[in-house]
């Protein structure tokens, strides 16, 4: 208390409730962003459990029961109930784990503690609505799980259409209302995304202190501002599409209704046009946070930062125009399958040159296997294995035999639950010990490290093999030949879920222990500005402007 | 742990149907336990798919190696305990030219094999000389077959309960979820046209071992071919997300002689379930023949 009292004086520093509801504190609302994260990622988890433990044998076992527990079906209706309830549970854990858990935490969470900070600025360019950017998201979200209660399809729950919500299974396929309930919900999250990124393009652009040139900002810097681009350019396609979807249910419209003379494939259009630049959005705030991490433990400064940072911007550029690679068996003409092949293999070009980077920040270094340099390790090698398959999938004719299977599955996870979440985890322990001023336990975080490595790779090395043998994605039930490897993906489920637990008891033993960290606990290869600041940073700080030389 | 010895139990059981399944004379295909690739290949077309996706693991795998080789050379040799003083080197302009081109070269490897494939796949080599139409609908299939008097029949997923009734009783060659009650019946090394398109919501007709995969799209038609090489039967699942039964709607595509094929058909012409029952009871006489000579 003492110690609080101490940090208070000239800082106008609210307390209670008011903090955090009013708050326009960058680093308090990053703070809410990462809470918010986390439980979303643990509601997120669950659903996958759910379904990872339907499909670990062949047959309907859990559902039925999930339906008549939650639902009150009875018989045949929790049978039918149940079918639905797994894909309601699907694209929830979808929707859940981009819209409030990958972005929140990179982004709201990550990104408002340390860009500020990074590029010398007092706070962010719009305190206000970055509060409420924040603010919007637990509605939101309470929209989204609150469609899982409410009717679909006759005889069905929630919104069962995955995350691509493509019509007409969303418009004539589940007139009910939660499909309504989750487009505003998509509506309300995009709009808080799209004022974030309005407030970090402004801040980067205007508040970098003197002498931080954007040549000389850090890459992660670089990273927020164009996943900030993308986010502005491609989220409002979304809510257009949306719109239009919401129009043709409730109001009559057709855009996307055959007979009166639209196309279910123009959503696809559109959805993908977002959809593209959403995975770049997911994974770019994470080459950031690596290629810090890769260079403070490798005790060099990052290898090639030009060719870094404008490899980034290559890939959200050309992010853009790849979207129909989602598309193959749609019924595209031969000539777009083949500019769609063409320009997605050119993406493996920039991605390659940040793998190989970070490779040569390494080499030469001097490395200490700290936590999260663990965790950026994990990252580079499973994400190198998720970028090659993308470069199979991207052959229009391959992915033929691959579309819509679990091997698109076991590529996208091993891209972002293995590349996006690693990188998550990998800056939580990175900054964890600045944003709250304790050290974890580097055993507990190393222990998470391995369970997770272990557990996720059982679950989606296998997914390689059914999606090949022609197993497709999204079905309750599957032909029995395909239970050995199932098996194993759902144990390999568990095990990840175990890996959920260490981490969230890391945390709770950090704030227990309450072990000082430091200003700058990794030593000399930390360089940004954050480590010279105390942990946890001032509430408000540089209000003497950094100079950068 | 009963769960567990259940499906132990189960998997020792499908693994023995395999084999079982696989001496026996009558040819299927469909994903067996544990597999780890493709379905073998019934249409050249498949067999395309296989060897360029054989073709782009040359690749894949020795740079994915590569990476791991050097991230290991990096933790050994330049780990803090071995390398106490850390280089400054922060640019090489030679290597990182190297690793853009040769990325780019790498791709360009791929990516004309890839067209070529892509190109095959839009180019019939001859002329479709039977055409059927598949419509999705929530969950069966109807086929159309356009000839000189158009017939068409529905095709829905196998229930347990008309196994007997229908003689599907061999688990191996009718598994369930793949069986159907009515399948679709082609003549071997036959070009077949299949229009695909959907009444209710989006669907994909696809059946691995032909390498095909195609939307069904309400208010939209589409096409692909195929041209299987051997007689039996090949299964395929619907494969986009199309409600609650979307596990629940599998394609088989009988594929039998000329001469078959032109018995069932007259007969399919007025009645599909009497020309499946005579189609099938000529398969297992043939095949009962066949297994004695072996």
């Amino acid at each position: 208390m003492a110690e609080a009292a101490a940090h208070d004086h000239g800082d106008h520093r609210p307390h209670g409730w008011v903090r955090w509801v009013y708050s326009t504190n960058h680093k308090d609302i990053g703070t809410l962003y990462l809470i918010f994260a986390i439980i979303a990622g643990v509601i997120g988890a669950a659903l996958s459990v759910a379904i990872r433990m339907e499909l670990q044998e062949p047959g309907i076992q859990i559902f039925s029961g999930l339906a008549q527990m939650v639902y009150g079906m009875q018989g045949d209706a929790a049978i039918d109930g149940g079918k639905s309830m797994y894909n309601a549970f699907g694209a929830a854990h979808g929707l859940i784990m981009i819209f409030f858990m990958v972005m929140p935490a990179l982004i709201g969470g990550f990104a408002n503690w340390m860009v500020p900070i990074m590029i010398g600025a007092p706070d962010m360019a719009f305190p206000r609505m970055n509060n409420i950017s924040f603010w919007l998201l637990p509605p939101a979200f309470i929209l989204l799980l609150s469609s899982m209660f409410v009717p679909s399809a006759p005889g069905a729950f929630g919104v069962g259409g995955g995350w691509t919500i493509y019509p007409p299974l969303s418009t004539s396929g589940q007139p009910g209302p939660a499909m309504d309930l989750a487009i505003l919900s998509i509506h309300i999250a995009g709009a808080s995304s799209i004022l974030g990124a309005i407030n970090f393009i402004t801040t980067i652009f205007n508040m970098r202190a003197p002498g931080m040139t954007l040549h000389k900002m850090p890459l992660f810097a670089w990273a927020v501002l164009i996943t900030a681009f993308l986010l502005l350019l491609s989220l409002p396609v979304l809510a257009g599409a949306i719109t239009m979807l919401l129009t043709d249910r409730n109001f009559g419209t057709a855009f996307f209704v055959p007979d009166q003379g639209g196309d279910p494939i123009l959503f696809q259009h559109l959805f993908w046009f977002f959809g593209h630049p959403e995975v770049y959005i997911l994974i770019l705030p994470g080459f950031g946070i690596i290629s810090h991490i890769v260079s403070t433990f490798s005790k060099k400064p990052v290898f090639g930062y030009l060719g870094m940072a404008y490899a980034m911007v290559a890939i959200g550029a050309v992010g853009f125009i790849v979207w129909a690679h989602h598309m193959y068996t749609t019924g595209l003409s031969l000539d777009t399958q083949r500019y769609f092949v063409f320009a997605t293999m050119v993406i493996a070009v920039p991605t390659g040159v940040k793998i190989f980077s970070w490779i040569a920040t390494m080499w030469g270094g001097s490395i200490s296997f700290k936590p999260p340099m663990l965790w950026a390790l994990g990252f580079i090698f499973l994400f190198t294995i998720g970028g090659v398959t993308g470069v199979q999938l991207a052959n229009a004719g391959l992915d033929r035999s691959l579309h819509d299977t679990y091997f698109v599955i076991a590529h996208f996870h091993y891209v972002l639950s293995l590349g996006a979440v690693f990188a998550i985890f990998a800056g939580w322990y990175y900054w964890f010990p600045k944003m709250t001023g304790y050290m974890y336990s580097p055993v507990i975080a190393n222990t998470h490290f391995w369970v997770t490595f272990v557990g996720v790779n059982l679950i989606f090395f296998p997914q390689h093999f059914l999606g090949l043998a022609g197993m497709p994605r999204r079905t309750v039930d599957y032909p029995d030949a395909f239970a050995g490897w199932n098996m194993i993906s759902s144990y390999g489920s568990y095990i990840a879920a175990v890996g959920v637990a260490i981490f969230l008891y890391g945390v709770f033993e950090a704030f227990q222990k309450k072990r000082v960290a430091g200003a700058n606990p990794w030593g000399e290869g930390a360089t940004t500005l954050e480590w010279q600041l105390p942990s946890p940073p001032p509430f408000h700080q540089w209000e003497q402007l950094p100079k950068i030389k | 742990m009963r769960k567990f010895l259940a499906s132990a139990e189960f998997l020792a059981g499908a693994a023995a149907s395999a084999v079982l399944f696989s001496s026996g004379a009558a040819h299927a295909d469909q994903p067996r336990p544990w597999e780890m690739t493709f379905q073998p290949p019934a249409t050249d077309m498949m067999r395309q798919i296989e060897r360029f996706g054989n073709y782009t693991m040359w690749f894949i795998v020795p740079i994915t190696i590569l990476v791991l080789v050097l991230l290991l050379v990096c933790i050994l040799r330049f780990r803090a305990s071995a390398n106490p003083v850390p280089s400054r080197t922060s640019h090489n302009t030679l290597i990182e030219v190297i690793w853009t081109v040769g990325p780019v070269i790498v791709l360009l490897l791929i990516a004309i094999p890839s067209f070529q494939l892509l190109t095959a796949q839009y180019t019939p080599p001859e002329e479709a000389k039977l055409t059927v139409k598949a419509t999705g609908n929530q969950w069966n299939w109807d086929y159309e077959y356009q000839v000189d008097k158009s017939f068409s029949f529905n095709s829905a997923v196998l229930q347990d309960a008309d196994r007997a009734k229908a003689g599907k009783e061999d688990r191996a060659l009718y598994p369930r979820l793949l069986a159907v009650d009515n399948e679709l019946v082609v003549p071997v090394n036959t070009m077949t046209r299949v229009l695909i398109t959907a009444t209710d919501v989006i669907h994909s007709f696809a059946v691995p071992s032909f390498g095909i995969k195609m939307d069904a799209v309400p208010g939209r038609t589409n096409e692909t071919w195929f041209k299987a090489e051997k007689e039996g039967l090949y299964y395929g699942q619907c494969s986009q997300l199309c409600g609650k039964d979307h596990a629940f709607m599998p394609i088989a595509v009988r594929v039998v002689s000329d001469a078959q094929f032109k018995t069932w058909l007259e007969t399919a012409k007025t009645d599909v379930p009497a020309a499946n029952k005579a189609l099938m009871a000529e398969i297992d006489g043939t095949n009962k023949v066949a297994a004695a000579g072996n």
